[in-house]
């Protein structure tokens, strides 16, 4: 059988963002993946090294339009750890209660591609319009849409106030609503199942050693997830990691579906318990020294390292994006499979390529 | 107005690419498409293939990759076109500006028509961007303006 090779990307419709995946194949059988990157590379780590400590928050945040408020917390945070300053307690809870709105709205939006991806084009729209709900809470109490600005060293800027407590939760129950139309699609429907299951195998022992993390880890079996170290408020949440064990694309799509129900779980939980108090502390110095954290953002886990000399700029700063760790799972997943099932493989892992390349 | 250009100003085909932004722009894009903004009610449709688009959206500040990619997608999109560019990224560079592998705007590989403010461009921007892309467009198949492909 002759090999024929051809590119999947840059260009893409079911890639929102650019990256080239090389596919050989028999026939309709993929026997090779070779990924080409380099399209969204801009430099971000160097231009940190550029900016004061305060205006890198804005440039992290720009890192994933996607996850902007969790790489603004997961660099906040390690700031904050640097300069031996604890961001106070209602500032911890509002950190929370955003990011995971984020990870709803990452989630649906996610949901929704992988639905469009398979051809269910009316799922598709039924979960971007259910992550509308999300975004307006996000406007009413950031004043943004997707890339918020909130998060700064030391705290948050805006407030969740008195008034706009009972809208998030009249917000959230009708959010809970959609979902419960939506749900019982994704883990029930015929054409769902007929797609999704068997498709791109990651077996358990192999997903550990591969290194993946997020939902491609908890898909296979693995009870890991980076919120369970409880930075922000996570420690007073009793929070659990969604756990399936089909190993497959459909456990992965499950795992973020569950992650939904339980995020929205976490928000009114935390909206409920967030003490009174201020919002933010300034710290009096620049970091010395060295400092690593690991944050869990929607798809997996985020790691930051910085290195600080005391002066007003940092000296380096290490970003290491959950995308980065599974895409090695993929190049096994994708071998043996069919091309029409490259875009659904694809997306199980929920590639972020702005935040791998940075 | 013939009948080819009152097609294309009824029902515009869209060709979406992101040239190293950070996604915003293009969830937003997407956003766009979907029930509460729902352009397609305009005719306006999301398609794959540059061969079939009028309207080039592109999103974030362009870097030494991805700018054969960008040239070789306008150069495949049949005339009459126009180009937006969304975010400020691709205006200007935005934030990204002084990161090493970044060219700048979009501007400074192919022409653009519209440009789109924001950080991430709101979807009601997105869309009155795309009205007025309609308009040069109805313009340009008059002959009133026009760009020879490559003109930078």
């Amino acid at each position: 059988m002759a090999r024929v090779t051809f590119p999947f990307g840059p260009q893409h419709p079911v890639l929102p963002e650019a990256i080239q995946l090389q596919l050989t194949c028999e026939d309709e059988r993929v026997v090779e993946v070779l990924p080409v990157v380099g399209y969204m590379h801009r430099g971000i780590e160097k231009a940190a090294e550029r900016n004061p400590y305060s205006h890198n928050v804005f440039l992290c945040e720009r890192i994933c339009g996607i996850c902007s408020f969790i790489h603004a917390l997961c660099y906040c945070e390690l700031v904050e750890s640097m300069t031996k300053i604890k961001a106070p307690p209602r500032a911890k809870y509002l950190r929370t209660i955003w990011s995971e709105l984020s990870r709803i709205h990452s989630h649906m939006l996610w949901l929704g591609l992988l639905a469009d991806s398979f051809g269910f084009e009316s799922l598709f729209m039924q979960c971007w319009r259910a992550r509308e709900i999300i975004l307006d809470t996000l406007e009413m109490t950031t004043g943004q849409r997707v890339i918020q600005s909130t998060c700064t060293i030391g705290g948050v800027r805006c407030d969740i106030d008195s008034e706009m407590k009972p809208e998030v939760h009249r917000q959230m129950k009708a959010f809970k609503k959609e979902l419960e139309a939506i749900y019982p699609v994704f883990a029930r429907d015929y054409t769902v199942k007929a797609r999704l299951v068997g498709k791109g195998v990651l077996p358990k022992e192999q997903a550990w050693s591969l290194g993946t993390v997020g939902p491609v880890l908890r898909g296979s079996g693995w009870a890991y997830d980076a919120r369970m170290l409880g930075y922000a408020a996570y420690d007073e949440l009793e929070f659990e990691p969604v756990v399936e064990n089909g190993c497959d694309a459909y456990a992965r799509m499950m795992v973020r579906l569950r992650e939904v129900v339980q995020s929205v779980e976490l928000v009114v939980k935390a909206l409920d318990r967030m003490p009174d108090g201020e919002l933010a502390v300034t710290a009096r110095r620049f970091p010395e020294g060295e400092g690593i954290i690991r944050v869990e953002q929607p798809r997996g886990e985020l790691v930051e390292y910085a290195r600080g000399n005391g002066t007003v700029r940092l000296e380096r700063l290490k970003v290491r994006t959950p995308t980065f760790s599974n895409i090695p799972a993929l190049l096994l997943m994708l071998p043996g499979c069919e091309v029409a099932d490259v875009p659904v493989i694809t997306l199980s892992i929920d590639p972020c390529i702005a935040c791998t390349e940075r | 107005m013939g009948f080819l250009a009152r097609a294309r100003v009824k029902s515009p085909w869209i060709l979406h690419y992101c040239t190293g932004g950070c996604n915003g722009c293009d969830i937003e894009i997407l956003a766009c498409l979907t029930p509460l903004y729902d352009v397609e009610r305009f005719g306006i449709l999301n398609i794959g293939n540059p061969k079939h688009a009028d309207i080039l959206m592109i999103t974030g500040p362009v870097n030494w990759r991805s700018r054969h990619v960008l040239r070789n997608l306008y150069e495949q999109t049949p005339d009459p076109k126009v180009v937006i560019a969304i975010g400020v990224c691709a205006a200007t560079g935005g934030v990204f500006h002084n990161c090493y592998n970044v060219l700048g705007g979009v501007d400074k590989v192919v022409p653009v028509d519209v440009y789109v403010r924001g950080c991430a461009a709101r979807p009601e921007a997105i869309i009155d961007g795309v009205v007025m892309a309609l308009q040069k467009l109805e313009a340009k198949k008059s002959g009133g303006v026009s760009y020879a492909a490559g003109a930078r």
